[in-house]
């Protein structure tokens, strides 16, 4: 019956708004008192079921809920034959709920549209070697299962057979098919564009990668600031506090309508639900533009930035460095290009890579005791030589002697822009090679816009060589530039930022090797491309590492914050002018005070829901 | 000790969450520090010691107070 009722508040509302109307238009026409004081009656209790049954529910766990002010002004209003007044307040209530819940689900469509994208079934192949329907809650790690054209696939996992291209714009961002074949890995909420494939279950569920960044919105939508949480407790106060208030205005001047209406002017609705709702809407909004931002807190620092730093390659600069320029000493060189490569072949460092692209086809060697030296370089045995592969500090490190024609060569190609790749072989110097990256199309522009946004300082840090460094500030048009940066140099200096001069910094990196400076910045923002510790350690990621998202997230942080700010300022305004009406003036009374108060949340609402429109201008 | 997170229709009023809350507290077996109410993505999380009620209860305490429950998963 509870249950029942609660069900139909709608219709309820609807019912007793009808009946209102009857009343009033018999009021204004026929003047039968009857007929309109019963339909004024019965809309009253009609109206007045739901929110006692839900009023009752709160008091059983002991919460002085908004329900209970609102029953008890009722219940006080019928007992003085105010019919008209006990009628009204319902229906507003009811209608007011109706349309909070509207409204509030728009709010929310953003994030409930990324949940959504979740796939539900699988295809998993059962003991008899048949594939079956199943839902992809029953997928274990480990499971084989088959993938057809136009298929989500269900779980994170590793092709077995067959091949495809799949649309990874749910993890990504980017709506470019990736070609998979055999050993590809493939993530769930992907969309398998052409062919069929069968995959072995890696991670499943909520490990997913997908499943991890619905997770994180989710709980980032919910996630409180200081402020809301001192709302929180200001309310569980506040509702009982009003209660008491309005007995003792009763029983202090005997005015029973004065007391009830206290009860309705005093529901707090607005202040409790303004900065969750600007909350909902601003992730929602970032959330659907390909920026991750992890809760309240992050968006009250992020809207405060003082100074970005970022990291130089990968962020700022593409990350795909080639060989630009090269000099051999001594002779043998094919001979050491291939020991070159051998231990290149063994590193995953970014001018490793470029390197040997730049190097091509040679014999490769067996490559013994590799040392990887911090901020240097490699050193490694090969053929019974010692190869150390690194920067001017490694060769220094291994005694290597640079001649005058060298020293010239390091100076020039660093002034070039280029990062250094020297070798020696058994401690002689053998070849130079300088390594240059790009600059992001479009980086410029977007560091332009941070400035007008506000953020005072742009840092890069960088473990190249300064040339390089300089190189690309002077292009980028930054305030500072440091090279030769270890991960420990970048805390250090993020640190002294942070704790002497007082600033609020955000760190910009990609989340892996960065991940300390990632952690110890006031806000860390990752540039992922659906990577799992750069999704985990930072408090904004930025998907398929899109750096133009950058300007966006923080015109969002910024704007949310201060709907946030006037959301408040609504709620504690509204209050405050109901409660110097109630004491001062004679228009007041219980339904204009209903109808205010549920104004004021609609307006809020309203006001939360701009943000979901946000676009950087 | 099992965890549950137990997703419900919308929840609209900030209200709600303590009344929930104070509902789900009620219950013998729940450990009463990992209940948590999200208020916009409208879910319950919390531990529950299987021995002493099962996800049932909890449900049947959620949808008693008005609050219908869509589904709900066990780990």
């Amino acid at each position: 019956m509870q249950r029942h009722i609660l069900s139909h508040k709608n219709h309820i509302a609807l019912i007793s708004g009808v009946l209102i109307a009857i009343a009033f238009i018999t009021e204004w026409t026929t003047e039968n008192m009857q007929i309109v004081i019963g339909a004024l009656i019965i809309a009253s209790v009609l109206g007045t079921l739901p929110i006692l049954i839900q009023a009752y529910q709160a008091l059983r766990v002991k919460v002085v809920s908004i329900d209970v002010l609102v029953s008890i002004a009722v219940i006080g209003a019928f007992l003085i034959q105010d019919y008209e007044e006990s009628a009204v307040v319902t229906f507003l209530f009811l209608f007011g709920a109706y349309l909070e819940q509207r409204t509030l689900n728009k709010t929310r469509l953003a994030i409930k549209e990324l949940t959504e994208m979740a796939p539900e079934s699988a295809l998993k192949q059962m003991e008899n070697g048949e594939f079956e329907e199943v839902e992809v809650d029953e997928v274990d790690e480990g499971d084989i299962l088959l993938v057809k054209t136009g298929a989500k696939v269900p779980v994170d996992g590793t092709v077995l057979t067959g091949e495809g291209s799949i649309n990874e714009a749910s993890i990504t961002g980017e709506s470019i098919p990736v070609g998979k074949e055999k050993g590809s890995n493939v993530f769930a909420g992907t969309i398998l564009d052409n062919g069929t494939i069968q995959i072995v279950a890696d991670r499943v569920g909520e490990d997913t990668t997908f499943g991890k960044i619905i997770e994180l919105v989710e709980e980032a939508q919910d996630s409180k600031s200081e402020a809301e949480r001192f709302i929180d407790r200001f309310s569980k106060w506040y509702t009982p506090a009003v209660l008491v208030i309005a007995f003792i205005v009763w029983v202090i001047s005997k005015d029973i309508e004065l007391a009830i209406t206290i009860l309705v002017l005093g529901c707090p609705g607005a202040l409790v639900i303004g900065v969750p709702v600007s909350n909902v809407s601003g992730i929602g909004n970032g959330a659907s533009h390909g920026v991750l931002l992890k809760g309240s807190e992050v968006i009250s620092d992020f809207s405060r930035l003082d100074t970005m730093v970022f990291d130089k390659t990968g962020t700022l600069t593409v990350g795909n460095p080639t060989v630009a320029e090269t000099e051999y000493y001594g002779d043998n060189s094919d001979e050491v290009l291939g020991y070159l490569a051998s231990v290149e072949r063994e590193s995953d460092h970014p001018l490793a890579k470029a390197v040997l692209e730049n190097i091509g086809e040679t014999t490769f060697s067996t490559v013994e005791n590799t040392e990887v030296v911090k901020g240097g370089g490699i050193v490694a045995g090969v053929n019974g030589h010692r190869i150390a592969v690194g920067n001017v500090a490694l060769m220094e490190r291994e005694n290597v002697k640079i001649n005058d024609k060298a020293k010239a060569d390091i100076e020039r190609f660093e002034k070039n822009g280029n990062s250094l790749v020297i070798t020696s072989v058994d401690g002689e110097l053998k070849v130079l090679m300088g390594v240059r990256d790009q600059i992001r199309p479009g980086v410029k522009e977007d560091l332009q816009k941070l400035r007008k946004l506000g953020v005072k300082n742009l840092v890069m840090l960088s473990g190249d060589n300064q040339g390089t460094v300089d190189l690309v500030s002077r292009e980028l048009g930054l305030n500072e530039a440091h090279g030769n940066m270890l991960p420990e140099d970048k805390q250090a200096y993020i640190k002294r930022l942070i704790e002497e001069e007082g600033q609020i910094v955000a760190f910009v990196g990609d989340g892996v090797n960065d991940s300390p400076s990632l952690a110890l910045a006031n806000i860390g923002i990752a540039m992922g491309s659906g990577t799992d510790v750069a999704i985990e350690t930072s408090d904004v990621v930025l998907m398929n590492s899109d750096f133009s998202r950058l300007p966006h997230a923080l015109g969002l942080t910024k704007a949310t914050a201060r709907n946030m700010k006037q959301n408040i300022i609504i709620a504690v305004g509204v209050v405050l002018v109901l409660l110097v009406s109630v004491l001062f003036s004679e228009w007041m009374n219980m339904s204009i005070g209903m109808l205010v108060h549920e104004a004021s949340i609609l307006v809020v609402i309203l006001n939360g829901m701009r943000l979901l429109k946000y676009k950087l201008k | 000790m099992k965890s549950a997170t137990i997703q419900l229709e919308t929840l609209t009023c900030p209200s709600c969450m303590l009344k929930i809350e104070g509902a789900v507290n009620n219950l013998e077996g729940i450990d009463k520090e990992t209940v948590k109410v999200s208020f916009n993505s409208s879910k319950v999380k919390l531990d529950f010691d299987e021995e002493k009620l099962s996800i049932d209860d909890i449900e049947g305490a959620i949808s008693k107070m008005g609050y219908d429950v869509i589904k709900s998963k066990v780990k």
